[in-house]
């Protein structure tokens, strides 16, 4: 069993050293958009309460390893996420608006921006991480020097796609990293429950790579390990599994009620370990981060929030013939017919 | 023009398109240095090499699921599938994913991705050997479903469904394989995807069918034809969004309708056709269709298989059916 990466203790203080390469702004970058990140899903899930906002996934408790990942990428890498990146895809370049149009069940908040290289968020756990194998296999082949990132959770571990991705990427040593963000749940079911290894990081010994554990709520961690991972793969063709040790702090959707299956005495640990206090601990010690400052910061990014519903709701209704859109490229006579049909029969404003 | 069977037809294609464009790439289970247990892919990896022509592990859901994100990063992959009854470990990333990331990025990514698989009965083969499970992939939105019945329209189609910007499952009737050669251009050309073949013209009744049914359709077509019954024949070559227009076109014509196809009779591509001309033309029907298909039946071992097959005897009998009605 390997050893946990850890670099920021729960007091805040940490091995400079280690942190060398991190500069100060990239710090300060990092607590934004945790912070940004904790205030968009909690925003997410009130609005969701009210009937403004469809089923969501709560990313809180998981932010270091969400911020951690998408920093570590290069823009010309490809992130492969499931449902639970919220945070690494808004600091990879997808706009937090379009999130929101999403989750509130429109299609058209799932396109990524020009020039992105994102994959949209994948709901069938573990099939993406063929996808990503898939990408960097390409990439691979046409002798682009770039890696590929995915992340996934516990879950999917346990999954036929699992163990074919990751023998494909072992096989023809593929740029890849697959990051499993080890929240220890799966919904209802625990970790324990879900594989009888002790750790996720172990069984890449099966795949013939490297397997790391790192401390999920360390975002220095997590930003250092899958950087220097996906530099290992992008330059040596060294694929990795690393497992990011979080824990999921709300239920698993807002459709979910965790309080069936999960005790308040398992959550207190992790309360504790909480990836944002203890960044802010850091910035308090090292550069004078006080009450004063947090306070100030905390509004701005909650009015960066509020802009965002404003902006996302704003957005008019999509047209009922927007169904048709976007299955094939060129739209076959089937399609265009029941467009027709839809358009006739909810008026010429539905087109 | 070069003397071709079905399987060097296929062959032909690939080599072509993987010269052509060298995002093509191809992959599977024994296709590189075996060449393919039909020998679709022989010697392709010796002009292509390793890294474009791949001998994958064996894992069907990975293959796809690869291949699917080679298409998504730019390449043009051909997954082949060694036989039509393993595609249902692949069926996830074909019906979750290939044909739905395109929506799902609402068009910023495309799936540009053919799955090749042996398709269908008639040569006595094992359990999962002899399905004919196109109706299955018909039933998915965005997804093409092309089966060829002669060489020539096997590589045609083949081009096609590689430069295609969305998946097309490519569907070959095994037993067609070997069974005859044509003079097929050994250069570049396409059928287009969408477009019926009219096999044979005729006054009387209309025969649908495609595939390894084609051939059997003309058969009965000729017995029939000493009978002074004058059938038009269409081969739908694409099975889904199939050449409406053309069957519309005959059906009016002749008013009569046979559907022929060997996979299960409910739930069919029978059963799409005969909804679509009864709302369509139904006043020009002479007669009720009538489907001559596969049972609804797990495909059976070699000693019955004949007995499941469509052969030009049912075929003939539900021409007289319908001519007699």
């Amino acid at each position: 069993m390997s050893e946990m990466i850890s670099v920021l203790k729960l007091d805040g203080t940490v091995d400079e050293e280690k942190i060398k390469a991190i500069p100060e702004d990239l710090i300060h970058k990092m607590y934004r958009l945790m912070v940004f990140t904790r205030q968009w899903n909690a925003k997410a899930l009130s609005l969701q309460r009210q009937g403004r906002m469809g089923t969501l996934a709560s990313v809180r408790g998981q932010e270091a390893s969400n911020i951690g990942m998408g920093l570590a990428l290069e823009p010309t890498d490809w992130f492969c996420p499931s449902f639970r990146e919220t945070g690494a895809q808004i600091a990879r370049g997808t706009s937090p608006k379009d999130l929101y149009l999403y989750f509130a069940g429109d299609s058209r908040g799932l396109r990524p921006p020009e020039g992105s290289r994102d994959l949209p968020i994948c709901i069938t756990v573990g099939s993406h991480l063929a996808h990503a194998a898939g990408i960097a296999w390409g990439a691979k082949i046409r002798g682009e020097k770039i890696a590929v990132l995915s992340s996934s959770g516990d879950g999917s571990t346990s999954q036929g796609d699992f163990h074919e991705s990751l023998n494909f990427a072992g096989v023809f040593k593929l740029p890849v990293v697959f990051a499993i963000q080890n929240n220890h749940w799966a919904i209802s079911v625990p970790f324990e429950k879900q594989t009888a290894t002790k750790t996720i990081s172990e069984k890449a010994c099966a795949y013939g790579f490297d397997g790391v554990r790192v401390d999920g709520n360390d975002v220095f961690a997590v930003y250092l390990t899958i950087k220097d991972r996906l530099n290992i793969a992008r330059s040596e063709f060294k694929p990795a599994l690393v497992e990011l040790v979080t824990y999921r702090m709300d239920d698993h959707t807002t459709a979910d009620d965790a309080s069936r299956y999960r005790t308040e005495e398992m959550l207190a640990p992790w309360r504790e370990k909480d990836p944002i206090d203890r960044l802010r601990k850091y910035l308090t010690a090292k550069f004078g981060w006080d009450e004063k400052k947090e306070t100030a910061f905390l509004e701005e990014i909650s009015a960066e929030v509020e802009q965002t519903v404003r902006d996302f709701e704003a957005e008019p209704h999509p047209k009922p013939t927007d169904i048709f859109e976007h299955l094939y490229h060129d739209m076959p006579w089937h399609l265009k017919e029941q467009r027709e049909e839809v358009a006739r029969h909810q008026g010429e404003a539905a087109r | 023009m070069a003397r071709m069977s079905m399987v060097e037809a296929i062959n032909s294609a690939l080599d072509v398109m993987m010269a052509k464009d060298d995002r093509v790439v191809v992959m599977g289970e024994d296709v590189g240095v075996d060449g393919g247990v039909f020998r679709a892919t022989v010697n392709l990896i010796d002009k292509y090499g390793d890294q474009r022509v791949i001998d994958t592990p064996l894992a069907e859901s990975c293959i796809v699921g690869t291949a699917v994100g080679m298409a998504i990063y730019g390449m043009r992959p051909v997954a082949e599938i060694q036989f039509e009854g393993f595609m249902f470990k692949a069926y996830d990333h074909i019906y979750s994913h290939a044909s739905r990331i395109r929506r799902r990025s609402y068009g910023y990514f495309g799936v540009p991705l053919v799955v090749r698989a042996p398709y269908g009965a008639g040569v006595r083969a094992l359990e999962h050997h002899s399905d004919a499970p196109e109706a299955l992939f018909c039933h998915i939105p965005g997804l093409k479903v092309v089966i060829p019945s002669t060489p020539s329209d096997a590589k045609g189609l083949l081009i096609s469904a590689i430069e295609d910007p969305d998946t097309v499952i490519y569907l070959e009737p095994k037993r067609l394989y070997r069974l005859f050669k044509e003079e097929v251009p050994e250069e570049d050309y396409r059928v287009p995807i969408g477009q019926a073949r009219l096999v044979r013209e005729g006054r009387d009744l209309t025969i649908v069918a495609y595939g390894g049914m084609v051939q059997i359709s003309e058969k009965a077509a000729q017995h029939v034809a000493d009978e002074g019954v004058d059938v038009e024949v269409i081969d739908l070559r694409t099975v889904w969004p199939f050449d409406l227009e053309a069957i519309i076109k005959s059906v009016t014509k002749t008013g009569r309708l046979v559907i022929v196809h060997e996979a299960p009779r409910s739930f069919g591509v029978g059963a799409e056709i005969s909804a679509l001309v009864a709302e369509r033309c139904l006043v020009s029907l002479l007669a009720p269709i009538k489907r001559v298909t596969g049972y609804d039946v797990l495909p059976p071992l070699a000693k019955l298989e004949d007995y499941n097959y469509p052969d030009p005897d049912r075929v003939v009998r539900a021409i007289h059916e319908t001519m007699e009605f």
